[in-house]
Protein backbone atom coordinates (compact mmCIF):
# COMPACT_ATOMS: atom_id res chain seq x y z
CA UNK A 1 0.00 0.00 0.00
CA UNK A 2 3.30 2.21 -0.18
CA UNK A 3 2.33 5.88 1.13
CA UNK A 4 -1.51 5.49 2.63
CA UNK A 5 -2.09 5.69 6.18
CA UNK A 6 -4.90 5.76 8.19
CA UNK A 7 -6.79 7.04 11.30
CA UNK A 8 -9.90 5.20 12.74
CA UNK A 9 -12.36 7.27 13.58
CA UNK A 10 -15.52 5.42 15.72
CA UNK A 11 -18.30 7.81 18.37
CA UNK A 12 -20.97 5.17 20.09
CA UNK A 13 -24.64 5.50 20.45
CA UNK A 14 -25.33 3.37 23.98
CA UNK A 15 -28.83 2.24 24.90
CA UNK A 16 -28.76 1.36 28.31
CA UNK A 17 -32.05 -0.29 30.17
CA UNK A 18 -32.20 1.16 33.87
CA UNK A 19 -32.90 -0.84 36.87
CA UNK A 20 -36.36 -0.01 38.01
CA UNK A 21 -38.92 -1.75 38.99
CA UNK A 22 -41.49 -0.56 37.14
CA UNK A 23 -41.75 1.00 33.70
CA UNK A 24 -40.80 5.03 32.65
CA UNK A 25 -44.09 5.97 32.13
CA UNK A 26 -46.75 3.18 33.94
CA UNK A 27 -46.76 0.77 36.42
CA UNK A 28 -45.96 -2.14 34.19
CA UNK A 29 -43.54 -4.57 35.96
CA UNK A 30 -39.64 -5.20 34.34
CA UNK A 31 -39.44 -8.61 34.63
CA UNK A 32 -37.50 -10.91 32.13
CA UNK A 33 -38.79 -13.92 30.89
CA UNK A 34 -42.23 -13.66 31.51
CA UNK A 35 -44.76 -14.50 29.52
CA UNK A 36 -45.54 -12.32 26.23
CA UNK A 37 -47.50 -9.85 26.55
CA UNK A 38 -48.75 -10.37 30.22
CA UNK A 39 -46.45 -7.30 31.65
CA UNK A 40 -48.85 -4.91 29.75
CA UNK A 41 -51.93 -2.04 30.15
CA UNK A 42 -53.35 0.88 28.54
CA UNK A 43 -50.35 2.93 28.96
CA UNK A 44 -47.97 0.88 26.98
CA UNK A 45 -50.17 -0.14 24.95
CA UNK A 46 -51.11 3.20 23.47
CA UNK A 47 -54.48 3.19 24.18
CA UNK A 48 -56.36 6.36 23.38
CA UNK A 49 -57.20 8.10 26.65
CA UNK A 50 -54.33 6.84 28.67
CA UNK A 51 -51.51 9.13 30.02
CA UNK A 52 -48.32 8.63 31.12
CA UNK A 53 -46.73 9.55 34.72
CA UNK A 54 -42.84 9.61 34.94
CA UNK A 55 -41.02 7.22 36.99
CA UNK A 56 -39.49 9.19 39.62
CA UNK A 57 -36.55 6.48 39.96
CA UNK A 58 -35.67 6.31 36.67
CA UNK A 59 -34.97 9.86 36.39
CA UNK A 60 -32.73 10.48 39.15
CA UNK A 61 -30.96 7.11 38.08
CA UNK A 62 -30.61 8.43 34.80
CA UNK A 63 -29.28 12.01 36.31
CA UNK A 64 -26.57 10.00 38.13
CA UNK A 65 -25.39 8.19 35.75
CA UNK A 66 -25.52 11.36 33.56
CA UNK A 67 -23.41 12.74 36.38
CA UNK A 68 -20.96 9.75 36.91
CA UNK A 69 -20.40 10.64 33.12
CA UNK A 70 -18.97 14.02 34.47
CA UNK A 71 -22.12 15.48 32.48
CA UNK A 72 -23.48 19.21 33.14
CA UNK A 73 -27.42 18.05 34.23
CA UNK A 74 -30.35 20.58 32.61
CA UNK A 75 -32.24 22.92 35.23
CA UNK A 76 -34.91 21.93 32.65
CA UNK A 77 -36.17 19.04 30.52
CA UNK A 78 -38.88 18.20 29.09
CA UNK A 79 -40.01 15.33 26.91
CA UNK A 80 -40.85 14.94 22.61
CA UNK A 81 -42.56 12.85 20.72
CA UNK A 82 -40.39 10.78 17.82
CA UNK A 83 -42.42 9.35 14.84
CA UNK A 84 -42.01 5.83 14.93
CA UNK A 85 -44.00 3.60 12.92
CA UNK A 86 -43.21 -0.07 14.23
CA UNK A 87 -45.65 -1.94 15.78
CA UNK A 88 -43.40 -2.82 18.90
CA UNK A 89 -44.29 0.65 19.98
CA UNK A 90 -47.64 0.92 19.51
CA UNK A 91 -48.65 4.36 20.34
CA UNK A 92 -46.61 5.18 16.85
CA UNK A 93 -44.29 7.57 18.95
CA UNK A 94 -41.09 6.81 21.23
CA UNK A 95 -41.62 9.27 24.14
CA UNK A 96 -37.88 10.74 23.88
CA UNK A 97 -35.81 14.03 24.88
CA UNK A 98 -34.83 15.68 21.74
CA UNK A 99 -33.33 19.50 22.10
CA UNK A 100 -32.91 19.60 25.65
CA UNK A 101 -31.51 16.11 26.98
CA UNK A 102 -30.93 15.92 31.02
CA UNK A 103 -27.04 15.69 30.82
CA UNK A 104 -24.64 17.11 28.11
CA UNK A 105 -21.04 17.76 27.92
CA UNK A 106 -19.28 15.11 29.66
CA UNK A 107 -16.77 12.31 29.50
CA UNK A 108 -15.74 9.25 30.59
CA UNK A 109 -12.16 7.66 31.61
CA UNK A 110 -11.47 4.66 29.60
CA UNK A 111 -8.18 2.13 30.26
CA UNK A 112 -5.77 1.85 27.76
CA UNK A 113 -3.63 -1.57 27.29
CA UNK A 114 -0.44 0.56 27.71
CA UNK A 115 -2.08 1.61 31.18
CA UNK A 116 -2.78 4.69 30.57
CA UNK A 117 -6.57 6.26 30.39
CA UNK A 118 -7.99 8.31 28.02
CA UNK A 119 -11.51 10.72 27.97
CA UNK A 120 -13.67 9.87 25.69
CA UNK A 121 -16.41 13.01 25.16
CA UNK A 122 -20.07 12.47 25.97
CA UNK A 123 -21.82 14.23 23.45
CA UNK A 124 -25.28 13.63 25.54
CA UNK A 125 -27.44 11.47 27.95
CA UNK A 126 -30.95 11.62 27.81
CA UNK A 127 -33.79 9.14 29.03
CA UNK A 128 -36.45 7.79 26.75
CA UNK A 129 -38.82 4.36 26.54
CA UNK A 130 -37.90 1.31 25.06
CA UNK A 131 -39.63 -1.01 22.41
CA UNK A 132 -41.34 -3.99 22.71
CA UNK A 133 -39.55 -7.01 21.05
CA UNK A 134 -39.82 -8.83 17.75
CA UNK A 135 -39.36 -12.23 16.79
CA UNK A 136 -39.27 -13.14 13.45
CA UNK A 137 -40.48 -16.96 13.35
CA UNK A 138 -40.44 -19.25 9.74
CA UNK A 139 -43.71 -17.48 8.10
CA UNK A 140 -44.28 -14.51 6.36
CA UNK A 141 -45.43 -12.80 9.71
CA UNK A 142 -43.70 -11.27 12.97
CA UNK A 143 -44.38 -11.77 16.54
CA UNK A 144 -44.43 -8.77 19.07
CA UNK A 145 -44.37 -9.00 22.67
CA UNK A 146 -44.66 -5.75 24.23
CA UNK A 147 -43.24 -6.74 27.89
CA UNK A 148 -40.16 -4.53 27.53
CA UNK A 149 -42.30 -1.57 25.48
CA UNK A 150 -41.57 0.82 27.64
CA UNK A 151 -38.99 -0.19 29.88
CA UNK A 152 -36.71 3.04 30.79
CA UNK A 153 -34.07 3.64 27.97
CA UNK A 154 -30.59 6.10 29.19
CA UNK A 155 -29.24 6.76 25.97
CA UNK A 156 -25.22 7.94 25.76
CA UNK A 157 -23.96 9.67 22.72
CA UNK A 158 -20.23 9.87 22.57
CA UNK A 159 -18.13 11.98 20.42
CA UNK A 160 -15.98 10.31 17.50
CA UNK A 161 -13.13 9.82 20.27
CA UNK A 162 -12.19 6.56 19.77
CA UNK A 163 -9.50 5.35 17.67
CA UNK A 164 -9.41 1.37 17.43
CA UNK A 165 -11.96 -1.48 18.52
CA UNK A 166 -10.13 -2.26 21.39
CA UNK A 167 -11.49 0.92 22.60
CA UNK A 168 -14.94 0.61 21.72
CA UNK A 169 -14.56 -2.21 23.57
CA UNK A 170 -12.87 -0.40 26.37
CA UNK A 171 -15.51 2.38 26.68
CA UNK A 172 -18.45 -0.46 26.65
CA UNK A 173 -17.03 -2.42 29.24
CA UNK A 174 -16.09 0.11 31.61
CA UNK A 175 -19.70 2.10 31.25
CA UNK A 176 -20.73 -0.82 32.11
CA UNK A 177 -18.65 -1.29 35.34
CA UNK A 178 -20.05 1.94 36.24
CA UNK A 179 -23.33 1.76 35.73
CA UNK A 180 -23.44 -1.91 37.36
CA UNK A 181 -21.27 0.45 40.52
CA UNK A 182 -23.78 2.83 41.01
CA UNK A 183 -26.56 0.15 41.22
CA UNK A 184 -28.57 2.09 37.92
CA UNK A 185 -28.38 -0.69 35.98
CA UNK A 186 -27.97 -4.20 36.17
CA UNK A 187 -26.71 -3.87 32.77
CA UNK A 188 -26.36 -8.24 31.67
CA UNK A 189 -25.30 -8.58 27.97
CA UNK A 190 -27.00 -11.47 28.23
CA UNK A 191 -31.10 -9.98 28.61
CA UNK A 192 -30.38 -6.97 26.26
CA UNK A 193 -29.58 -4.65 28.75
CA UNK A 194 -27.47 -2.91 27.06
CA UNK A 195 -27.05 -2.18 23.12
CA UNK A 196 -24.38 -0.60 21.31
CA UNK A 197 -24.50 1.51 17.79
CA UNK A 198 -20.72 2.16 16.58
CA UNK A 199 -20.60 5.46 13.66
CA UNK A 200 -16.89 4.19 12.36
CA UNK A 201 -15.16 6.15 9.47
CA UNK A 202 -11.71 6.32 7.88
CA UNK A 203 -9.44 9.19 7.45
CA UNK A 204 -7.18 8.26 4.85
CA UNK A 205 -3.83 9.61 3.93
CA UNK A 206 -2.60 9.00 0.34
CA UNK A 207 0.23 10.54 -0.95
CA UNK A 208 -0.04 13.68 1.07
CA UNK A 209 -4.10 14.19 0.46
CA UNK A 210 -6.38 13.23 2.85
CA UNK A 211 -9.71 11.24 2.25
CA UNK A 212 -12.37 10.28 4.78
CA UNK A 213 -14.48 7.38 3.84
CA UNK A 214 -18.59 7.44 4.06
CA UNK A 215 -19.85 6.56 7.82
CA UNK A 216 -21.21 3.43 8.57
CA UNK A 217 -23.51 2.86 12.08
CA UNK A 218 -23.82 -0.75 12.78
CA UNK A 219 -27.29 -1.42 14.61
CA UNK A 220 -28.17 -2.94 17.69
CA UNK A 221 -24.63 -4.89 18.77
CA UNK A 222 -25.84 -6.29 22.00
CA UNK A 223 -22.22 -8.04 23.02
CA UNK A 224 -18.84 -6.70 23.72
CA UNK A 225 -17.08 -9.46 21.35
CA UNK A 226 -19.65 -8.26 18.24
CA UNK A 227 -19.02 -4.61 18.90
CA UNK A 228 -15.24 -5.43 18.85
CA UNK A 229 -15.16 -7.29 15.73
CA UNK A 230 -17.74 -5.38 13.69
CA UNK A 231 -15.74 -2.59 14.09
CA UNK A 232 -12.53 -4.14 13.23
CA UNK A 233 -14.38 -5.63 10.21
CA UNK A 234 -15.91 -2.58 9.50
CA UNK A 235 -12.23 -0.67 9.26
CA UNK A 236 -11.46 -3.32 6.89
CA UNK A 237 -14.15 -3.18 4.54
CA UNK A 238 -13.63 0.46 4.33
CA UNK A 239 -10.25 0.49 3.30
CA UNK A 240 -10.62 -2.37 0.86
CA UNK A 241 -13.68 -0.28 -0.37
CA UNK A 242 -11.75 2.83 -0.54
CA UNK A 243 -8.85 1.19 -2.34
CA UNK A 244 -11.45 -0.31 -5.09
CA UNK A 245 -14.04 2.36 -5.58
CA UNK A 246 -11.57 5.81 -3.94
CA UNK A 247 -15.38 6.58 -2.57
CA UNK A 248 -15.44 9.52 -0.21
CA UNK A 249 -17.80 10.98 2.60
CA UNK A 250 -20.42 13.05 1.12
CA UNK A 251 -23.66 14.54 2.38
CA UNK A 252 -26.42 11.50 2.22
CA UNK A 253 -23.83 8.86 2.04
CA UNK A 254 -23.69 7.50 5.46
CA UNK A 255 -25.15 3.76 5.07
CA UNK A 256 -26.77 1.63 8.12
CA UNK A 257 -25.07 -2.14 8.30
CA UNK A 258 -26.22 -5.04 10.75
CA UNK A 259 -24.04 -7.31 12.22
CA UNK A 260 -24.05 -11.34 10.86
CA UNK A 261 -22.80 -12.93 14.02
CA UNK A 262 -22.73 -16.17 12.18
CA UNK A 263 -20.11 -14.99 9.10
CA UNK A 264 -18.44 -12.50 11.39
CA UNK A 265 -19.49 -9.57 8.25
CA UNK A 266 -21.23 -6.15 8.76
CA UNK A 267 -24.66 -6.26 6.19
CA UNK A 268 -25.66 -3.91 4.40
CA UNK A 269 -29.00 -2.58 5.77
CA UNK A 270 -31.12 -0.90 3.37
CA UNK A 271 -33.40 2.24 4.51
CA UNK A 272 -36.06 3.62 3.14
CA UNK A 273 -35.55 7.25 2.65
CA UNK A 274 -37.68 8.73 4.78
CA UNK A 275 -36.52 6.54 7.85
CA UNK A 276 -34.87 9.72 9.65
CA UNK A 277 -37.80 12.08 9.49
CA UNK A 278 -38.62 11.53 12.93
CA UNK A 279 -41.01 14.79 12.96
CA UNK A 280 -40.21 15.29 16.58
CA UNK A 281 -42.82 17.62 18.81
CA UNK A 282 -43.05 18.38 22.25
CA UNK A 283 -44.72 15.76 24.70
CA UNK A 284 -48.11 17.21 25.47
CA UNK A 285 -48.78 14.48 27.96
CA UNK A 286 -45.86 15.00 30.37
CA UNK A 287 -45.13 18.12 31.86
CA UNK A 288 -41.38 18.96 32.29
CA UNK A 289 -38.89 18.16 34.95
CA UNK A 290 -37.25 21.37 36.53
CA UNK A 291 -33.97 20.34 38.65
CA UNK A 292 -33.38 21.99 41.80
CA UNK A 293 -30.17 22.56 43.59
CA UNK A 294 -31.35 20.40 46.56
CA UNK A 295 -32.64 17.56 44.46
CA UNK A 296 -29.11 17.60 42.50
CA UNK A 297 -27.59 17.61 45.63
CA UNK A 298 -29.30 14.19 46.65
CA UNK A 299 -28.58 12.69 43.55
CA UNK A 300 -25.29 13.65 43.78
CA UNK A 301 -24.95 12.26 47.36
CA UNK A 302 -25.09 8.30 45.66
CA UNK A 303 -22.26 9.53 43.36
CA UNK A 304 -18.87 7.55 44.93
CA UNK A 305 -15.54 6.81 43.08
CA UNK A 306 -15.79 5.01 40.28
CA UNK A 307 -14.43 1.67 39.76
CA UNK A 308 -11.33 2.40 37.34
CA UNK A 309 -10.45 5.66 40.03
CA UNK A 310 -10.43 2.54 42.40
CA UNK A 311 -8.60 -0.33 41.00
CA UNK A 312 -5.80 1.84 39.85
CA UNK A 313 -5.92 3.38 43.07
CA UNK A 314 -5.53 -0.22 45.34
CA UNK A 315 -2.87 -0.82 42.50
CA UNK A 316 -0.87 2.39 44.01
CA UNK A 317 -1.84 2.40 47.51
CA UNK A 318 -2.09 -1.14 48.34
CA UNK A 319 0.16 -2.54 45.96
CA UNK A 320 -2.29 -4.92 44.52
CA UNK A 321 -1.71 -6.64 40.87
CA UNK A 322 -4.00 -4.94 38.28
CA UNK A 323 -6.05 -7.77 37.60
CA UNK A 324 -6.82 -8.46 41.66
CA UNK A 325 -7.56 -4.46 41.88
CA UNK A 326 -10.31 -5.17 38.90
CA UNK A 327 -11.77 -8.27 40.58
CA UNK A 328 -12.52 -6.45 43.67
CA UNK A 329 -13.65 -3.51 41.84
CA UNK A 330 -15.73 -5.17 39.72
CA UNK A 331 -19.35 -4.58 41.84
CA UNK A 332 -19.77 -1.93 44.11
CA UNK A 333 -20.57 -4.34 47.41
CA UNK A 334 -17.06 -5.95 46.81
CA UNK A 335 -15.31 -2.98 47.13
CA UNK A 336 -16.82 -1.76 49.67
CA UNK A 337 -16.33 -4.77 51.90
CA UNK A 338 -12.52 -4.78 50.84
CA UNK A 339 -12.13 -1.53 52.08
CA UNK A 340 -14.41 -1.66 55.31
CA UNK A 341 -12.20 -5.08 55.71
CA UNK A 342 -8.63 -2.95 55.35
CA UNK A 343 -9.89 -0.06 57.44
CA UNK A 344 -10.32 -2.49 60.30
CA UNK A 345 -6.66 -3.21 60.13
CA UNK A 346 -6.44 -5.91 57.59
CA UNK A 347 -3.19 -6.21 55.72
CA UNK A 348 -4.55 -5.41 51.88
CA UNK A 349 -2.68 -7.78 50.11
CA UNK A 350 -3.39 -10.87 52.63
CA UNK A 351 -7.58 -9.75 52.77
CA UNK A 352 -7.74 -9.65 49.21
CA UNK A 353 -6.33 -13.07 48.45
CA UNK A 354 -9.30 -14.21 51.12
CA UNK A 355 -11.39 -12.63 49.28
CA UNK A 356 -10.69 -13.55 45.27
CA UNK A 357 -9.73 -16.58 46.63
CA UNK A 358 -12.62 -17.92 49.07
CA UNK A 359 -15.04 -15.37 49.41
CA UNK A 360 -15.85 -13.92 46.28
CA UNK A 361 -16.37 -17.81 45.24
CA UNK A 362 -18.37 -18.54 47.80
CA UNK A 363 -20.84 -15.66 47.74
CA UNK A 364 -21.01 -16.58 43.91
CA UNK A 365 -22.21 -19.92 44.77
CA UNK A 366 -24.57 -18.85 47.59
CA UNK A 367 -25.71 -16.06 45.12
CA UNK A 368 -25.03 -13.49 47.15
CA UNK A 369 -22.92 -10.26 48.06
CA UNK A 370 -20.03 -10.54 50.27
CA UNK A 371 -21.23 -8.55 53.02
CA UNK A 372 -24.26 -10.81 53.14
CA UNK A 373 -22.33 -14.15 53.03
CA UNK A 374 -19.68 -12.65 56.16
CA UNK A 375 -21.92 -9.51 57.46
CA UNK A 376 -19.10 -8.75 59.56
CA UNK A 377 -16.04 -7.54 57.71
CA UNK A 378 -13.61 -7.30 61.01
CA UNK A 379 -13.49 -10.68 61.01
CA UNK A 380 -11.92 -10.73 57.83
CA UNK A 381 -9.23 -8.06 59.20
CA UNK A 382 -8.78 -10.17 62.39
CA UNK A 383 -8.47 -13.38 60.10
CA UNK A 384 -5.85 -11.91 57.90
CA UNK A 385 -3.94 -10.81 61.07
CA UNK A 386 -4.02 -14.19 62.41
CA UNK A 387 -2.17 -15.24 58.90
CA UNK A 388 -0.15 -12.95 58.95
CA UNK A 389 1.27 -13.36 62.32
CA UNK A 390 1.24 -16.89 61.87
CA UNK A 391 -0.86 -17.82 63.83
CA UNK A 392 -2.79 -20.07 61.49
CA UNK A 393 -1.60 -21.18 57.78
CA UNK A 394 -2.43 -19.73 55.03
CA UNK A 395 -4.33 -22.66 54.14
CA UNK A 396 -6.30 -23.12 57.90
CA UNK A 397 -7.14 -19.50 56.52
CA UNK A 398 -8.85 -20.42 53.95
CA UNK A 399 -10.60 -23.73 55.75
CA UNK A 400 -11.20 -20.61 58.19
CA UNK A 401 -13.03 -18.22 56.29
CA UNK A 402 -15.02 -21.00 54.72
CA UNK A 403 -16.54 -21.89 57.96
CA UNK A 404 -16.96 -17.71 58.98
CA UNK A 405 -18.83 -17.76 55.89
CA UNK A 406 -21.11 -20.95 56.76
CA UNK A 407 -21.81 -19.98 60.81
CA UNK A 408 -20.72 -15.98 61.05
CA UNK A 409 -18.28 -17.13 64.04
CA UNK A 410 -15.12 -14.96 64.83
CA UNK A 411 -11.66 -16.06 63.16
CA UNK A 412 -10.21 -17.03 66.68
CA UNK A 413 -12.99 -19.29 67.99
CA UNK A 414 -13.12 -21.34 64.73
CA UNK A 415 -9.36 -21.95 64.98
CA UNK A 416 -9.63 -23.32 68.40
CA UNK A 417 -12.86 -25.31 67.62
CA UNK A 418 -10.61 -26.80 64.37
CA UNK A 419 -7.80 -26.83 65.97
CA UNK A 420 -5.97 -25.03 63.40
CA UNK A 421 -3.55 -22.89 65.79
CA UNK A 422 -0.12 -23.20 64.93
CA UNK A 423 1.76 -24.09 67.36
CA UNK A 424 4.88 -21.41 67.98
CA UNK A 425 5.37 -21.85 70.89
CA UNK A 426 9.26 -22.63 70.61
CA UNK A 427 9.50 -24.59 73.95
CA UNK A 428 7.06 -26.94 73.83
CA UNK A 429 8.30 -27.15 69.83
CA UNK A 430 11.64 -27.73 70.39
CA UNK A 431 10.65 -31.08 72.68
CA UNK A 432 9.14 -32.35 69.24
CA UNK A 433 12.04 -31.33 67.10
CA UNK A 434 14.22 -33.49 69.69
CA UNK A 435 12.16 -36.40 69.10
CA UNK A 436 12.50 -35.94 65.52
CA UNK A 437 15.89 -35.72 65.55
CA UNK A 438 16.56 -38.53 67.82
CA UNK A 439 14.33 -40.58 65.87
CA UNK A 440 16.32 -39.58 62.67
CA UNK A 441 19.67 -40.31 63.07
CA UNK A 442 20.90 -40.34 58.94
CA UNK A 443 18.82 -37.44 57.92
CA UNK A 444 20.98 -35.44 61.14
CA UNK A 445 23.74 -36.95 59.59
CA UNK A 446 22.75 -35.80 56.43
CA UNK A 447 22.44 -31.79 57.33
CA UNK A 448 25.44 -31.66 59.20
CA UNK A 449 27.62 -33.08 56.51
CA UNK A 450 26.47 -30.23 54.47
CA UNK A 451 26.73 -30.74 50.57
CA UNK A 452 23.56 -32.09 47.92
CA UNK A 453 21.81 -34.17 51.01
CA UNK A 454 21.70 -31.69 53.07
CA UNK A 455 18.87 -28.91 51.96
CA UNK A 456 16.58 -32.32 50.81
CA UNK A 457 17.42 -33.52 54.77
CA UNK A 458 16.37 -30.50 56.28
CA UNK A 459 13.17 -30.52 54.38
CA UNK A 460 12.51 -34.27 55.54
CA UNK A 461 13.07 -32.92 59.13
CA UNK A 462 10.48 -30.39 58.83
CA UNK A 463 8.51 -32.69 57.85
CA UNK A 464 8.65 -34.73 60.09
CA UNK A 465 7.79 -32.06 62.61
CA UNK A 466 4.67 -30.72 60.61
CA UNK A 467 3.36 -34.60 60.63
CA UNK A 468 3.75 -34.78 64.65
CA UNK A 469 1.86 -31.93 65.41
CA UNK A 470 -0.76 -32.28 62.42
CA UNK A 471 0.03 -29.62 60.36
CA UNK A 472 -0.10 -27.19 63.42
CA UNK A 473 3.32 -25.95 63.70
CA UNK A 474 4.50 -22.50 62.33
CA UNK A 475 6.85 -23.83 59.77
CA UNK A 476 9.10 -20.34 60.06
CA UNK A 477 9.73 -21.38 63.91
CA UNK A 478 10.46 -24.80 63.30
CA UNK A 479 13.29 -23.66 61.09
CA UNK A 480 14.37 -21.29 63.35
CA UNK A 481 14.98 -24.45 66.07
CA UNK A 482 16.21 -26.84 63.27
CA UNK A 483 18.99 -24.05 62.47
CA UNK A 484 20.02 -23.60 66.01
CA UNK A 485 20.33 -27.43 66.73
CA UNK A 486 21.29 -28.76 63.28
CA UNK A 487 23.79 -25.31 62.42
CA UNK B 1 -56.13 31.88 -0.64
CA UNK B 2 -52.46 30.62 -1.37
CA UNK B 3 -52.22 26.92 -0.62
CA UNK B 4 -49.47 26.35 2.24
CA UNK B 5 -49.59 22.72 2.28
CA UNK B 6 -49.37 21.36 -1.55
CA UNK B 7 -50.73 18.35 -2.37
CA UNK B 8 -47.49 16.64 -2.78
CA UNK B 9 -46.65 17.35 1.01
CA UNK B 10 -50.16 15.80 2.19
CA UNK B 11 -49.01 12.65 0.54
CA UNK B 12 -45.76 12.97 2.13
CA UNK B 13 -46.76 13.26 5.61
CA UNK B 14 -49.57 10.82 4.98
CA UNK B 15 -46.61 8.10 3.55
CA UNK B 16 -45.18 8.70 6.92
CA UNK B 17 -48.16 8.08 9.26
CA UNK B 18 -48.89 5.37 6.83
CA UNK B 19 -52.34 6.45 5.76
CA UNK B 20 -53.75 5.56 2.45
CA UNK B 21 -55.59 8.25 0.85
CA UNK B 22 -57.56 8.94 -1.95
CA UNK B 23 -56.91 12.06 -4.31
CA UNK B 24 -60.21 13.74 -3.37
CA UNK B 25 -58.49 13.27 0.31
CA UNK B 26 -55.53 14.23 -0.54
CA UNK B 27 -57.00 17.86 -1.90
CA UNK B 28 -59.75 17.89 0.69
CA UNK B 29 -56.42 17.79 3.16
CA UNK B 30 -54.53 20.18 1.34
CA UNK B 31 -56.87 22.74 1.69
CA UNK B 32 -57.48 22.47 5.57
CA UNK B 33 -54.14 22.42 6.79
CA UNK B 34 -53.30 25.66 4.27
CA UNK B 35 -56.55 27.02 6.37
CA UNK B 36 -55.04 26.04 9.88
CA UNK B 37 -51.48 27.51 8.50
CA UNK B 38 -53.05 30.36 7.57
CA UNK B 39 -54.94 30.96 11.13
CA UNK B 40 -51.06 30.62 12.84
CA UNK B 41 -50.06 33.71 10.38
CA UNK B 42 -51.69 35.48 12.45
CA UNK B 43 -49.84 34.77 15.58
CA UNK B 44 -46.41 35.83 13.77
CA UNK B 45 -47.53 39.24 13.65
CA UNK B 46 -47.45 39.22 17.54
CA UNK B 47 -44.29 40.47 19.31
CA UNK B 48 -43.19 37.83 21.07
CA UNK B 49 -39.60 38.95 21.25
CA UNK B 50 -39.71 38.87 25.01
CA UNK B 51 -42.10 35.35 25.72
CA UNK B 52 -39.82 32.42 26.67
CA UNK B 53 -40.51 29.47 24.38
CA UNK B 54 -43.52 27.37 25.96
CA UNK B 55 -42.44 23.45 26.85
CA UNK B 56 -46.12 22.69 28.10
CA UNK B 57 -49.20 24.81 28.12
CA UNK B 58 -49.41 24.53 31.91
CA UNK B 59 -47.86 25.93 34.40
CA UNK B 60 -46.58 22.49 36.41
CA UNK B 61 -43.53 20.71 36.19
CA UNK B 62 -42.23 17.39 38.08
CA UNK B 63 -45.39 15.44 38.06
CA UNK B 64 -43.52 12.00 39.20
CA UNK B 65 -44.99 8.71 40.26
CA UNK B 66 -43.18 6.69 42.78
CA UNK B 67 -41.72 3.16 41.17
CA UNK B 68 -44.19 0.99 42.30
CA UNK B 69 -45.53 -1.93 40.66
CA UNK B 70 -48.88 -1.98 39.55
CA UNK B 71 -51.04 -4.58 38.03
CA UNK B 72 -51.07 -5.17 34.59
CA UNK B 73 -53.77 -6.31 32.36
CA UNK B 74 -52.09 -9.88 31.29
CA UNK B 75 -52.14 -11.37 28.03
CA UNK B 76 -55.45 -12.40 27.39
CA UNK B 77 -56.67 -9.04 28.03
CA UNK B 78 -53.60 -7.74 26.30
CA UNK B 79 -54.46 -9.39 23.02
CA UNK B 80 -58.54 -9.21 23.23
CA UNK B 81 -58.46 -6.10 20.28
CA UNK B 82 -55.58 -7.04 18.12
CA UNK B 83 -56.50 -8.15 14.60
CA UNK B 84 -54.32 -11.27 15.02
CA UNK B 85 -52.47 -13.42 17.04
CA UNK B 86 -50.36 -16.13 17.36
CA UNK B 87 -50.18 -17.71 20.99
CA UNK B 88 -48.88 -14.89 23.45
CA UNK B 89 -47.88 -13.03 20.50
CA UNK B 90 -49.37 -9.94 18.35
CA UNK B 91 -49.08 -11.32 14.78
CA UNK B 92 -48.28 -8.58 12.42
CA UNK B 93 -46.92 -8.18 8.86
CA UNK B 94 -43.30 -9.66 8.50
CA UNK B 95 -40.79 -6.83 10.09
CA UNK B 96 -37.78 -5.93 8.48
CA UNK B 97 -36.23 -3.45 10.75
CA UNK B 98 -36.99 -1.36 13.88
CA UNK B 99 -35.28 0.60 16.57
ZN1 LIG C 1 -47.87 -0.53 31.13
Amino acid sequence: MGNLQYKVIVGLEIHVHLRTKSKMFCGCALEYGATANSRVCPVCLGMPGSLPVMNKQAFEYAVLAALALNCKIAEFTKWDRKGYYYPDLPKNYQISQYDLPLGTGGFIEIPLQSGQTKKIRIIRVHLEEDAGKNLHPAGNFSQIDLNRAGTPLLEIVTEPDMNSAAEVRALAVELQRIVRFLGVSVADMQKGHMRFEPNINLIITRDGTEYKTPIAEIKNLNSFRALERSVDYEIQRQLDEFLQTGKVMEMGNKTTHGWDDENQTTVLQREKEEAHDYRYFPEPDLVPVVMNERWLNEIKSKLCELPLQKQMRYVSEYKLSDYDAGVLTAERSTAEFFERAVKKGGDPKRVCNLLTQVGLKLANEAGCTLAELIPAAENVAELAEMIDTGKVSASAGNTIMRKMAESGEKPQIIAEQLNLLQKSDAGELEVIVDKVLEGNPKAVEDVKSGGKKSKKARGFLLGQVMQKTSGRANPKIISEILAEKLG
Amino acid sequence: MQKKISRAQVRNVAKLSRLELTESEVKEFSGQLSAILGYMEKMNKLDTDNVEPLAHCLPISNCFREDAVRESLGTEKTLANAPQRDGDFFKVPKIIDSL
